[in-house]
């Protein structure tokens, strides 16, 4: 979230697409219902009527799938009727650079596609630059090819009728939506959204968010209170360990990974770090090198030396061109290209896409650790349907962990909000919390490196690896949370203040790229510091007026909780909205110019002035909003997709529709897919002519692992059910209760019927379409007669930019037991 | 005897069943088995060990679906029906807590016609424990008594649950109520001057749940229908002690 979850209570306007809050985030009604108290509009647009669509004012119901053609259509409306805030979009996006000639549209295409690689050469989509090195701009945002005019052109093509017919939400509830939500277009008045996997999960997952971006920066919604573009995390702890570099691609703090070619230190910060002539430009980034030292002597401590290159050399680094997700990796262990496999914390055998070619895939380990608090269709599954244990090979080691009330520690919730825990009880039985089994697995990974007669083949990241997180031999959390905040690793001297070795880091702008400082994770250079460990706050005082409370537990970065708050004042540093302030810039005025730095509020995306004077004098120390942008400003055009500059509708891989109505480009052109006999991709196929979709429900969590075991919400929801219309169970000759069959290409699966009213079918290019859902929290282990996973039927087809899988439209039949 | 009073607006109810869970668990519950039937709601109904359901009902009006949610429970009437019946039988099995109004039956019920007392109830709350005793909502007494809220109160994330001095709860539904009828014009509170549990519904209540309104016999008023219930107490109220 760029904002936090009690800002919500501060929306005029919020839209709910793409995610089911009530049931997901139950807790996040708490604030959407006090903003509706306050007269703000709720919208729900989702394929079913759910319990979130209960409290919307507006409900408007799309083909799962089609959000890009639903949101094209509100980017058209905005344009076309001038309802953006211009001020806004003048100064703090790119609208007004003129892009350059090789980008072009064409048949669904933008330029640069190259067909063999199956990718695009984003080269063809840059800026024209002016003589400075800074793009070139009108102002007036008439050129034709700036931005916004670009922008227009392109989503000319997305009118009512054309998006009604591919999205089958009637042309009203089209213009009801886009009515409601572009009032949110002016200085006073706040519009945020809410997202989750119903926007991710799709071939065209990161140009859903894309999509929602550029109508918040249209509107001038980023940066405000009520605000933002609101991510809600899938679990509770999602958000930290993405912070912490949990994903392939990238180290804690979101540093990039390195692949193989960026062989020296000198290379990652060539490549990674951004380089900008714009003075007024912030580009935070440029401060990469100190962040990644950092990061390294937090890795290899002592042994981290500028002569080494702080241990660069011994970072694990991917291979070229190479991708590790979730698809990959269970795609390579299909192919038999790795054979050991820790299954920590999860349980791949029902949670992802595909699930009947990751069951097949985990008969072709030789080991398997699992991790986890009870038994699971992962670890037991060399005796789940269809297998045969006698020939099933893969070793299992089970190792009971502690749950989350049994160990202490820090949580990230979606609001980047990072709150200690304590342990509540110790551990039940053997179980350990997971800190105490890394750092017995570590210390014996340690001890075989170091026996001399073994020939390691590269021992130094293992034997230089900084490993002080242990107290009187148990995990020790505090240590590790110091370690994220990083500590001076030598007495240093800052802006004429004393730091001694040891001293905790206060905040990320002291951080160095010298060896100086040690921090694990620059982003959390402030939870554990001189003060404490401000992750333990508890003071719910707010003087904001706003609901910031900004001694309650502690928020990367530095606190601040919301980001790109520059952008809720205008050039002046007066905000927008003055009913809703963020923050404001006080400093002193002398003859109409600012003569003193200060801000108030919540903490600033920075120190440095405004772009103006109170008397509209350009300054020229001061920054634009948007401070992790190379120039500063809120992309519409650009910002390093694969798929394209602009977010195009493309139907899903599996869809019931045989063209895609705005262009000759059926599907994205480079959606991931994967090529075994287990990744079947069927498109317009008679024996699937309904779409499917999965999801959750408020009482189970995730594969329901931990769920199905609670007795009292396995009685709320006992059974694999799958919702469908009252006239597709008509047609089907299916009774509400009954049990059915619903197959994909991939899988087949027994499942009880709920016939509601909640759904409808959809008329699709003029045609009915039916829609069915099923949630993917069951498994064949417990409870029996349970049913199993919803993923035996979604396909591992995925992003181009994510490759998170397409789980939420494909294509299945559905048909009585026994027809 | 002013008393405690519920207050739960169902407007903002979003049916996490938060308050189902609570209450089995503050309760020590335990479940029955059993299977989805084709509907969200389950338990399907009221049981032995299930003193509070979220009930699902679908409705279509005009073409327009509502998914109206009822947090359904005892309602602990003023004069409660229930309290009479069992009394006829057994006086001691049965509690009236005066500071609260909370009615409350104990293990003695085991000894009273379970049928007689849960016909007896206009809104079919009364259930029999496995080990038969009567059982239903609490109103968390024990809870109530130490100063805490009730648990399906504690744990409501939206503010549908709310609880606290009769007076005060009457305050705050009329004020939401008169707020909701702008937009809903029939936006009413349900049986309001007769129980302790007092919903807000925007549509008719029936609509919410069958028995979400006390039944009411053709040709008469429901106020009549609670009253012709009424028995002269029997017994004088029991100190809670005992409950």
């Amino acid at each position: 979230m760029t904002n936090h979850w009690i800002d919500l209570a501060n929306s005029d306007c919020i839209l709910i697409m793409g995610s089911n809050p009530a049931e997901n985030h139950p807790i996040s009604f708490r604030w959407i219902m006090k903003a509706k108290d306050k007269g703000a509009t709720v919208i729900h647009v989702d394929p079913r009527f759910t319990r979130t669509s209960t409290k919307a004012d507006i409900y408007a119901s799309l083909r799962s799938g089609t959000d890009i053609a639903f949101l094209g259509g509100m980017i058209k409306y905005i344009l076309e009727n001038e309802k953006y805030f211009k001020e806004y979009v003048v100064n703090y996006t790119n609208a007004s650079y003129i892009v350059g000639g090789k980008f072009d549209f064409k048949d669904g295409l933008f330029s640069g596609y190259n067909k063999e690689k199956n990718s695009y050469d984003a080269s063809n989509w840059a800026f024209e630059m002016d003589e400075t090195g800074l793009p070139k701009k009108d102002l007036t945002l008439q050129d034709a090819r700036c931005v916004l005019q670009l922008l227009k052109a392109h989503y000319a093509r997305y009118d009512l009728d054309t998006v009604s017919s591919i999205t089958g939400t009637p042309k009203e509830d089209l213009m009801k939506v886009y009515e409601a939500y572009a009032a949110t277009g002016v200085p006073d008045k706040a519009g945020t959204n809410l997202y989750a996997m119903g926007w991710t999960q799709h071939t065209v997952g990161v140009q859903n968010i894309r999509a929602m971006c550029i109508i918040q920066l249209l509107l001038g919604n980023m940066g405000i209170a009520g605000g933002g573009v609101n991510a809600m995390r899938g679990e509770s702890n999602v958000q930290g360990s993405t912070d912490q570099g949990l994903l392939f691609h990238i180290l804690p703090g979101y540093l990039p990974t390195a692949s193989a070619s960026v062989a020296t230190l000198a290379d990652y910060n060539k490549k990674f770090t951004p380089v900008t002539k714009d003075p007024l430009s912030a580009n935070w980034w440029q401060n990469r090198p100190k962040y990644i030292v950092s990061f390294l002597k937090s890795m290899y401590g002592d042994a981290a030396k500028p002569e080494n290159e702080f241990g660069y050399a011994w970072l694990p680094k991917t291979e070229d061109g190479k991708s590790y997700t979730w698809l990959d990796l269970f795609d390579a262990m299909y192919k038999k290209e790795f054979t050991g496999f820790f299954s920590w914390g999860q349980n791949p055998a029902c949670s992802g896409a595909n699930a009947g070619k990751t069951r097949a895939a985990l008969a072709n380990l030789d080991w398997m650790v699992v991790v986890n608090l009870f038994d699971n269709e992962t670890a037991s599954f060399w005796k789940g349907p269809g297998l045969n244990p006698k020939k099933v090979k893969t070793e299992v080691f089970f190792l009971p962990c502690s749950a989350f009330m049994e160990k202490e520690g820090s949580v990230a919730n979606s609001g980047r909000w990072v709150q200690w825990r304590y342990k509540a009880q110790e551990p039940v039985g053997d179980s350990l919390p997971d800190g105490d089994i890394i750092v017995e697995l570590f210390n014996e990974v340690r001890k075989l490196y170091k026996k001399p007669d073994k020939k390691s083949a590269f021992p130094d990241p293992i034997l230089n690896l900084k490993w002080d997180y242990v107290t009187k031999s148990k995990f020790d959390p505090h240590l590790v949370a110091k370690s994220n905040n990083g500590f001076f690793t030598q007495d240093v001297t800052i802006q004429d203040k004393q730091y001694r070795k040891g001293d905790p880091v206060p905040a990320f702008a002291m951080l160095r790229d010298d060896g100086s400082t040690s921090c694990g994770n620059w982003i959390y250079c402030q939870s554990y510091n001189a003060d404490g460990n401000n992750m333990a706050r508890r003071d719910n005082k707010d003087d904001s007026g706003i609901g910031l409370y900004p001694k309650w537990a502690w928020a990367w970065p530095v606190n601040r909780r919301i980001i790109y708050n520059r952008a809720s004042c205008d050039p002046t540093g007066k905000p927008w909205d003055p009913k809703r302030v963020v923050v404001e810039f006080v400093g002193e005025v002398k003859d109409g110019k600012w003569t003193s730095q200060k801000w108030k509020g919540d903490v600033p995306d920075g120190p440095w002035y405004p772009l103006r004077n109170p008397d509209g004098t350009a300054r020229e120390d001061g920054k634009l909003p948007f401070i992790m942008r190379v120039d500063g400003r809120g992309a519409m055009f650009g910002p390093g997709m694969k798929d394209g500059p602009f977010p195009e509708h493309y139907e899903p891989m599996e869809c019931p529709v045989e063209k895609n109505l705005l262009s000759p480009q059926f599907t994205n052109p480079v959606a991931a897919v994967y090529a075994t006999e287990r990744d079947a991709i069927k498109t317009c196929d008679p024996r699937f002519p309904f779409v499917g979709t999965s999801y959750r429900v408020t009482e189970h969590w995730q594969t329901g692992v931990l769920t199905r075991w609670l007795p009292w919400l396995i009685e709320a929801e006992p059974q694999l059910f799958v919702e469908m219309s009252e006239q597709l169970a008509q047609l089907k000759q299916i009774k509400s209760g009954e049990l059915v069959i619903v197959e994909s290409p991939r899988g087949m699966l027994e499942a009880v019927a709920i016939v509601t009213k909640r759904l409808r079918p959809f008329m699709v290019h003029g045609q009915e379409v039916h829609l069915v859902g099923m949630p993917y929290h069951y498994g064949w282990i417990w409870p029996k007669n349970g049913g199993d996973s919803a993923n035996l039927l979604t396909p591992s087809a995925g992003d181009p930019n994510t490759r998170i899988p397409e789980t939420k439209a494909f294509m299945v039949n559905v048909r009585k037991k026994g027809a | 005897m002013a008393g405690k009073s519920f207050f739960i607006d169902t407007t903002c109810c979003t049916a996490c069943r938060g308050c189902q869970i609570a209450c089995k668990n503050w309760n020590r519950n335990g479940t029955v088995p059993t299977k989805n039937t084709g509907s969200h709601q389950n338990p399907p109904d009221l049981d032995g060990s299930t003193f509070k359901l979220v009930r699902f009902s679908e409705v279509e009006t005009d073409g327009k679906i509502a998914w109206y949610f009822f947090a359904d429970q005892c309602r602990h009437c003023l004069i409660p029906p229930c309290k009479d019946a069992i009394e006829s039988h057994l006086p001691e099995a049965v509690v009236q807590d005066e500071a609260t109004g909370a009615v409350v039956y104990n293990e003695k019920s085991k000894q009273v016609p379970f049928e007689e007392v849960r016909e007896s109830c206009p809104y079919d709350i009364p259930r029999k424990a496995a080990d038969g005793r009567i059982v239903k909502c609490t109103m968390c007494i024990d809870r109530v008594s130490n100063g805490l809220q009730p648990a399906c109160v504690k744990v409501c994330p939206t503010g549908a649950m709310n609880f606290g001095d009769r007076d005060e709860m009457l305050k705050l539904a009329n004020e939401r109520l008169e707020k909701m009828k702008a937009k809903y014009p029939k936006a009413q509170l349900v049986d309001s001057n007769e129980i302790r549990v007092v919903y807000l519904v925007v549509d008719d209540p029936r609509k919410y749940h069958k028995s979400a309104i006390a039944s009411a016999h053709p040709g008469m008023t429901r106020q009549l229908a609670l009253r012709s219930l009424f028995k002269p107490a029997k017994a004088f109220l029991k100190g809670i002690a005992e409950a």
